[in-house]
Parts: structure tokens; C-alpha cells; sequence
């Protein structure tokens, strides 16, 4: 028996929701007596492979075709049910970032499994395995219950939290046995964002609303940012203007984002919106209307001209740095 | 009785309120301030059908009922005005006087573009000494044979600018005094017809309003809608279904400050909770919903006993004058409600209150309505 | 081309949540319904491709799992333009029981698309899990589609950007933001055809539930907002240090 974590790459290199997707695989499988096993499709280097060792987890099963750069959520879930089986997994869990919503469902299928996907805890109860999980866009929580012998999960971002715990881990290769026809899909182009820290990573977002005026104004957002390698984003009334692109766009209909720490500046707060971010550990609000309803979702508000509060945010940040 | 929507009444409804919400809200202050014609939104609201709501669809029209008409404009006017007087005059005014009085002809000819709102139309009744008293006429038409020639001058007139098709309300035979009327199809670029400045309005500044020279316009005899002298008559039917699209569009001004006055009282702090929670605000709040569910139902009577085909022309009489009325005072109160807030454009009310204004006197005044409701209530 | 669009009828978007007394179930009183976000910007990206200059697609078809009352939230995308809705006569109970259900009425499309997620449930599991009964491949993630002779070109986000490729149909599409601009406003005349058009109702098939609710929570309320004023913007990023611990 065992919890098979999946951690997913881009271009060889592991990111911080796939290491919180492990460190919970790992405390999911201390909480149900069994053994952690880590499994990674495509090409990542065995230096890469060994980093999962610094939270907790001992067996990382790791197959280096490198066709699984293209990304199929058929292949990969074909792989990962290879592994499932190889280790009698019961609980599979992946991070809900883009890929592993995508292959989530399918592997779920495969497994005969039930799915949670959203997950924002350990669970409550292992039998019947109860685990907390996000509905109505953050606006509410539900206990779901699992009622299949296997179980596959999908964790909320910034949920649990990346925990270190060093072990020595052992590597071992596998071969899901694909064939060419498994890989369907033929990538012609991929754009990266360079530069920029991305926004379904960030630990802290500088977003900004109607209250900004017009995208003119975006410099000092970009500039807070920068000082404290954060991300961007806006409400949607500004993705709609064309003030800032629709990837920037937070929101229910947007991203669903769960940072650290969430500047909303020049942001009334509508529902929608908030549904987006209510994960957040601390929201900043600043806002000239004293009604606004951001002030009741944030933990630290400015009522007030947002122009005049970004540059003093701006220059506290730059000594804080300092 | 039932007092339920069908799913397709509902869905126009919902339609009405989405494009309002979603692509009027987006330049309705800029508009009020520029005075600028919303071109580009009654060219998106002739694609999803608005323009000729009401024409049957043998006259590319959409067929729809009166009662989908009120709820269309109401969610229009909740946002803005000036583009739902465009939506009225077209479809209640122009297109219903067409579609009712044309001869086959004048509607594949005239009705149908204005259903498709490939053009707009105007309806050209008031003059500078004949506003709501209508039957004091001075431009005339005078017969030459196979067409007229019309003389005079038109005011006040929506859409004069923006219009192709005008229908004009002139004086055949003096003689006759209102017996002596007859509404005529003129199109905008005849030779002889000169547009007075643009109308600097207090409201529905987004709408064009212009008044209209004729100066020796010929006007070819097929043009003329119905026999000479039936012109009152036939301008007294149309205001009678103009008045629901008036009346409905005042429901929404009121029903829309409603909703921006609830929402902001509940908002809006005041020693140390929402406003909504003081009595003052809360009442007034009340009032203000009983005034907008009477002007809602009786609009919906009125439309009703027009679907049903039965008289409604005291019945529009009564939404229009009641729907009015009450916009002044419920947006009124919006703007009471906001205090300062309520005074600066930003939060709409104002706009809203400058706009109800215009409901209690064009397409008839308030007082006009009582004399038609008082006629009715003392024969 | 034979296009397959899932609806899901979920609650507005605006909609406050509250729960039974129990704390069992969704408090549906007063509640309105709409076609999910995600859904609707599918079906005006599948009325695009008809409806687009020397188009190949023949229909459009939606279909839902759903009670009765779900058929206003049906007609809606018939009002769009739909050719044909299809609802299979059950409450939707989880992901697996809706992909179940679906499976059965999925024969012969060449492109499904499925929004995202459900505004309601956040499952965003029912595209992936009939891709996978149905054997079809699935792309996720979609914020962008263009049909071409027998495959279709894709444009879908990734961690840290996006990437275009080609898939070849049938494909199922997991749609998101941008796939479409704006969701389309029905037009009078398709609202008034809506009810001519139609709309097949079809018995569920039995299916196990592997996932339920024991209950729902509204989130613990925040502690009040600290406010400072104007000028002491910079001590709010100081507390953001020394009290909060987030900088």
C-alpha cells in the first residue's frame, strides 16, 4: 500500500506546487501507515529527482521519456496508472495546477477511483476518507467523501504549504510501455513569460483595478512587484478594457490564485473577484471608497488615493530590501 | 390571472439586462457628458433583434408581445435612457404606426429596414406652438396633384438626426382643424428639409433631438399613410402604444435607482453600521419599491390588454403618467439616499434623476395623461 | 464537423452561498441559474466555428445531466444558436456519475468541449473523465481553437505561458477563459426558435457514486480589516513584516 505523489516538470525542473504536493503525500501517508512514493514523467535530471528527498519522501519512481514534454494528459495518465498499479497505490495525488487537473479525471477513471479534486487539508477521517475541499469558487467548503478503495486527490495551491524534511532517496527508473500512438498531440510552439514571476507561483501578487485609472498607471505595480518578486495581476473590468491581458485577470471567471500576501489596489471587491482570491494568507486593500467591499475580505486596508499610497508602498518596500 | 413570465419573456429579459449591464454601462457616462449618439449600441441591439421587437416577422420584424417589450425596456433604461427613447420611437412609435396604418407598399419599403434597424425612424408630431396639444397643427401639406408640399416646422424631435424615415404628422386642410391631419412618410434627405441645431438636453443627452424645417419638401402621395384627414386619429393610436414604451422606460429609471440605492444603503456606513439598518433609509427604501411595483404592473396591464387585443388606452395613459411621476420621485430619492455620492456622476443617480425628468413630458405630459385619464373617469 | 458542447446549470456568479439547516446541501431558494461561465464561452466559441466563413461544422449540440427545471439553462444555449440539446433525466450526484451519463449520449461528435470546471462543485473533473470512457483524447487548459481538414489547432495555457498544437479529432476540448471573447447575448429571433428546436430527454443508466458530501462550511469570517491612514503607508508594509510575517 502506498500514496503515489505526482510532480510534474517544466523543461526537467520541479516547482513549488509539486514539492507541496509531495511534502502532503508524504504526511497523507504517515496519517494512513503507508509509504510515500514519488513518481515524475520525462526528462529530469537525477540531480532534480534527488531535491525530493528534502521533503520526506524515500521511492521516487522516475521515467525519462522524453515525449512526455509534449504534455498529453492521455499518456500521462496511461504512465501514472502504470505506476499506481506497480505500487498498489491507494491515494494518488497531484498538484491542481494545469496539468494535473487534466490528468486527474482520467487517472481517476482508469483506477475506478473517486476524485477530490481542490483539496485543501490532510483528511479529516480516513475511513470514510473524508478530506476538505474548495466549492463555489472558495466561497464555501465541502467534506467530501470518498467512497472507492482508491483515491485520487488533486491539492489546492498554498494550501498545506511546502514542509522540508530530509531523507535519502532511491531512484528508480520505469517504463509505462507507451507506444507512439499514446502521444497524440504535436506541440508547433510554446511562448514562456520570461522575467516575470508567474502568477499561479507567486508568493505575493500587486493587482490592480478600475481604481488604477488606465493602464498608464500600471509602472508602479510593476515596480512594487519587481522589490518584492511578485506577481501581476488585475480585476476583470481591466482585462476587459484591454488595460492588461486576460492572463493577468484574477477572479472567478479568471485565475484562482492563493498567495502569501494580495495587494488589491483600486479594487472594489465584487463577489466574483473575491471568489478568486479569497485563498489568500493576507490581502492588502487600498481604496478611496470607505464602503468598498474588499475592505471586508482584506486583513490591512488604506482608504484612500491609491496614486498616493503605491509610491510610499514603493519606497517602505525598497528599505525593506535595502 | 397569472402574474408568471413565460421562459421567453425571461430570456429577453435577461438578454435586455446583459447587454445593458454588460455593454451600456461601459460609455454611458462618457456619452452624457459628449452628448454623443450611441451608434455602434443600436447597431449591436438591431443584430439581437430590439429594434422591431414588436413587427411581425413577415416584416423582418421579431414578433414579439407587448409584455416582453415593457421588461426589455426597463433593463435598457436601468442603465440608459437615451438609448432606450431610440429603442421606443423606433419600434412604438414608428414601426407600430407602419406596420398598423402602412399599406403593403410603404412596409416593404419603410417597415422592414426600420425592423431590421437598418434605419431608424423618427415620429415628427410636436411644433413649436403644438407640443402635447396635438391637434393645433401649423405644418401644412399641400396637395399639388401627385404629391404635396409640406411647409413648417417640426421641434423637439428624437432621432431627427440619426433618422431616415420620417413620419410627419402635417395639416391637409386647416378647414377641417384636427379632421383636416395627415401623416405622411418623408424621407430624411428630401430636398427642402434642414435640421435645427443639436438640443443642448438636461437628460437623454446621449439621443439626438433636433428641430426639423420643411421648406417646399415634395412629398410623392403613395407616401401617405391611410386617406387625408386620418392623420389625428392615426397619431393618437400610436402615442397610445408609445406611451407603454415611455412608461416602461420611466419603470426602469425608477427601478434602476432602486437598485443602485439599495445597494449602496446597504454598503454605506453611518454611526457605526449600513444605512440601510436607520429607519430613515430603510422606509424610504420600502416606498420606493411599492412606487416601482405599481408602475411594473401597470405597465404589464397596459401591454397585456394590448397583446390581448383589447382597449389600452387609458391604461397606458395611467402607466405613463403613474411611471413618470414616480421616476422623478424615486430617483429623487436615490440621490438622497447617496448624499454627496448621489450629487457627482460617477454613481449614476443624478444622471437617472436629469433623465426621469424628460418622462413626464415628452410623448405627452403628466397632465396631458390625467386629461385623458379624467375624460375617461367623467363621461 | 459534429460539435458537442457540455452545460452545466449553476448558480449566478453573484450568488451568496447558504446551505440547508444540516448543513447537508446547497440552499437553492431564490437562486438563479445559468449556463456555468466556462460552458457558456465554449458554446460561443462552437456558434464561432459554425458560423464562420466556409465552416464544416454541421451542428451544434449541448446536453446536460439534469432534473427538468435545468431545461431553462438548455434553452438558453438553444437561444444562442444550438441546433439540439440533449438531457439525461438525473441529478448530476458527482463527476464520475455525469461522465457516466454523458458516455452514453456522446457517440459521434468529433469535438466535445467541456468548460474548465463547474462554478458550483469546482470538480473540474467531467471533461477528463468522459475523454477518457469515450477513449478520446483531451487537451486542457484550451484558451484557443481553430478548426481545420480533419484536426484542429490548439492554443492552451501552461505553467509559465502557452503553446499552440495540433490534436486530431475526435477531441475533447477543456475550455477556459479567452476561448471566447464574451459570452453571446442571445438574439430575439433565436430565443423565440429556442422552443421549436429539439431537446431530447433520455433515462439515466445506473452508476455508482464515488464521491459525496457530508457537509459544507462557510469559511471562518476574517478578523476585521486593520485600516491606516494615507499617510502611514509605509507602517502597513512594516506590519506586513513584523506582524503578519509575510515580507
Amino acid at each position: 500500500m502506498s500514496v503515489l505523489i505526482y510532480i510534474d516538470n517544466t523543461d526537467g525542473k520541479f516547482k513549488k506546487a509539486g514539492f507541496e504536493a509531495v511534502s502532503y503525500g508524504v504526511a497523507l501517508a504517515a496519517q494512513a501507515g503507508s509509504e510515500a512514493v514519488a513518481v515524475s514523467l520525462g526528462n529530469v535530471a537525477e540531480a532534480e529527482l534527488l531535491k525530493l528527498g528534502n521533503y520526506g519522501v524515500s521511492k521516487v519512481l522516475s521515467s525519462t521519456d522524453e515525449r512526455f514534454a509534449s504534455m498529453d494528459n492521455q499518456a500521462a495518465a496511461k504512465a501514472l496508472a502504470f505506476a499506481a498499479a506497480k505500487v498498489g497505490a491507494e491515494i494518488v495525488v497531484l498538484a491542481h495546477n494545469n496539468l494535473g487537473k487534466a490528468i486527474a479525471p482520467r487517472l481517476a477513471v482508469k483506477l475506478q477511483a473517486g476524485l477530490v479534486s481542490n483539496a485543501t487539508g490532510l483528511p479529516l477521517n480516513l475511513s470514510p476518507f473524508t478530506v476538505n475541499k474548495n466549492v463555489f469558487t472558495g466561497k464555501a467548503i465541502g467534506h467530501a467523501v470518498v467512497h472507492t478503495a482508491v483515491k485520487v486527490l488533486t491539492l489546492s495551491y498554498n494550501s498545506y504549504g511546502v514542509v522540508e524534511k530530509p531523507v535519502s532517496v532511491n531512484i528508480e527508473a520505469f517504463d509505462a510501455g507507451l507506444g507512439d500512438a499514446d502521444f497524440g498531440l504535436k506541440v508547433e510552439q510554446t511562448q514562456k513569460v520570461t522575467g516575470k514571476i508567474l502568477l499561479s507561483e507567486a508568493e505575493i501578487v500587486v493587482a490592480g483595478g478600475r481604481g488604477m485609472k488606465g493602464p498608464e498607471n500600471w509602472g508602479g505595480i510593476e515596480e512594487l512587484a519587481e522589490i518584492l518578486g511578485a506577481g501581476t495581476a488585475c480585476s476583470r473590468p481591466v482585462s476587459d478594457e484591454g488595460w492588461r491581458s486576460h492572463g493577468e485577470h484574477v477572479g472567478q471567471t479568471g485565475k484562482i490564485i492563493a498567495p502569501n500576501l494580495y495587494f488589491a489596489l483600486g479594487i472594489s471587491g465584487a463577489i466574483q473577484h473575491l471568489g478568486g482570491v479569497s485563498g489568500s494568507k493576507v490581502i492588502v486593500a487600498v481604496n478611496k471608497d470607505p464602503d468598498a467591499p474588499i475592505f471586508e475580505a482584506a486583513d490591512y486596508g488604506i482608504v484612500g488615493d491609491v496614486m498616493k499610497v503605491l509610491p510610499q508602498f514603493i519606497e517602505a518596500a525598497k528599505e525593506l530590501k535595502a | 390571472m397569472n402574474f408568471e413570465f413565460t421562459e421567453e419573456q425571461l430570456m429577453i429579459q435577461q438578454a435586455a439586462r446583459d447587454y445593458a449591464q454588460r455593454e451600456l454601462i461601459k460609455d454611458v457616462l462618457e456619452r452624457d457628458a459628449t452628448a454623443t449618439f450611441p451608434t455602434h449600441h443600436v447597431k449591436a441591439l438591431a443584430e439581437l433583434g430590439f429594434m422591431g421587437m414588436m413587427v411581425s416577422p413577415d416584416y423582418d420584424g421579431t414578433g414579439l408581445d407587448a409584455v416582453s417589450y415593457v421588461l426589455a425596456m426597463e433593463e435598457l433604461s436601468k442603465i440608459d435612457a437615451s438609448v432606450s427613447v431610440i429603442v421606443s420611437v423606433n419600434n412604438s412609435l414608428v414601426c407600430y404606426g407602419l406596420e398598423k396604418f402602412g399599406n403593403e407598399t410603404q412596409k416593404n419599403k419603410y417597415l422592414k429596414p426600420l425592423a431590421r434597424g437598418e434605419k431608424i425612424g423618427a415620429f415628427l408630431l410636436s411644433e413649436p406652438e403644438a407640443g402635447s396639444d396635438a391637434t393645433s397643427q401649423r405644418t401644412t401639406a399641400e396637395d399639388k396633384g401627385d404629391y404635396y408640399l409640406v411647409n413648417g416646422t417640426k421641434n423637439w424631435i428624437t432621432n431627427a438626426n440619426s433618422a431616415s424615415t420620417y413620419i410627419v404628422i402635417t395639416q391637409t386642410n386647416a378647414a377641417k382643424k384636427h379632421k383636416g391631419i395627415t401623416a405622411l412618410i418623408v424621407e430624411k434627405d428630401s430636398p427642402g428639409i434642414t435640421l435645427g441645431p443639436h438640443e443642448d438636453k438636461m437628460g437623454m443627452r446621449s439621443s439626438d433631438t433636433h428641430s426639423v424645417m420643411f421648406n417646399d419638401v415634395k412629398v410623392p402621395k403613395e407616401n401617405r399613410i391611410g386617406e387625408e384627414g386620418f392623420g389625428f386619429t392615426f397619431a393618437m393610436k400610436v402615442l397610445e402604444g408609445g406611451r407603454i414604451g415611455i412608461a416602461s422606460q420611466a419603470l426602469g429609471l425608477a427601478s434602476g435607482a432602486l437598485e443602485r440605492a439599495t445597494a449602496y444603503a446597504k454598503e454605506r456606513k453611518a454611526f457605526g453600521t449600513v444605512i440601510a439598518n436607520h429607519q430613515a433609509i430603510a422606509f424610504k427604501l420600502a416606498d420606493m419599491a411599492v412606487k416601482v411595483e405599481n408602475a411594473r404592473n401597470l405597465c404589464l396591464k397596459a401591454a397585456w390588454l394590448k397583446d390581448q387585443g383589447k382597449p389600452y388606452g387609458i391604461a397606458s395613459a395611467m402607466a405613463k403618467q403613474y411611471a413618470a411621476d414616480i421616476a422623478m420621485e424615486v430617483t429623487t430619492e436615490a440621490v438622497q439616499i447617496h448624499g454627496g455620492y448621489g450629487y457627482v456622476k460617477e454613481y449614476h443617480v443624478e444622471r437617472l434623476m436629469r433623465e426621469a425628468k424628460l418622462t413626464q413630458i415628452y410623448e405627452g405630459t403628466s397632465e396631458v395623461q390625467k386629461i385623458i385619464i379624467s375624460r375617461e373617469q367623467l363621461k | 464537423m459534429k460539435i458537442l458542447v457540455l452545460i452545466g446549470n449553476v448558480p449566478d456568479t453573484t450568488t451568496k452561498i447558504k446551505f440547508n439547516a444540516d448543513k447537508t446541501a446547497f440552499d437553492a431558494a431564490g437562486v438563479q441559474w445559468i449556463i456555468n461561465p466556462w460552458d457558456e464561452l465554449a458554446l460561443t466559441r462552437a456558434m464561432e466555428l459554425k458560423e464562420a466563413p466556409g465552416s464544416k461544422v454541421e451542428s451544434v449540440t449541448v446536453a446536460n445531466v439534469g432534473r427538468q427545471e435545468t431545461e431553462a439553462t438548455l434553452r438558453k444555449a438553444l437561444a444562442i444558436g444550438a441546433d439540439k440539446a440533449i438531457r439525461v433525466d438525473a441529478d448530476a450526484r458527482d463527476a464520475f456519475y455525469v461522465a457516466s451519463q454523458l458516455a452514453k449520449v456522446c457517440q459521434g461528435f468529433d469535438l466535445i468541449f467541456a468548460g474548465v470546471e463547474a462554478s458550483d462543485y469546482n470538480g473540474a473533473a467531467v471533461g477528463g473523465m468522459l475523454a477518457e470512457l469515450l477513449g478520446m483524447q483531451s487537451v486542457s487548459a484550451v484558451s484557443g481553437l481553430q478548426a481545420e481538414e480533419g484536426f484542429v489547432r490548439i492554443t492552451r495555457e501552461i505553467e509559465g505561458g502557452s503553446q499552440t498544437l495540433t490534436a486530431a479529432t475526435p477531441l475533447m476540448a477543456i475550455v477556459q477563459k479567452g476561448i471566447a471573447k464574451e459570452p453571446r447575448i442571445p438574439a430575439m429571433r433565436g430565443i423565440m426558435m429556442a422552443r421549436s428546436k429539439p431537446l431530447e430527454v433520455l433515462s439515466p443508466v445506473d452508476t455508482e457514486t464515488r464521491v459525496s458530501f457530508a457537509s459544507f462550511d462557510l469559511p471562518p469570517a476574517k478578523a476585521a480589516c486593520k485600516k491606516f491612514s494615507e499617510e502611514q503607508a509605509k507602517e502597513l508594509i512594516h506590519a506586513l513584516r513584523d506582524e503578519a510575517k509575510v515580507l
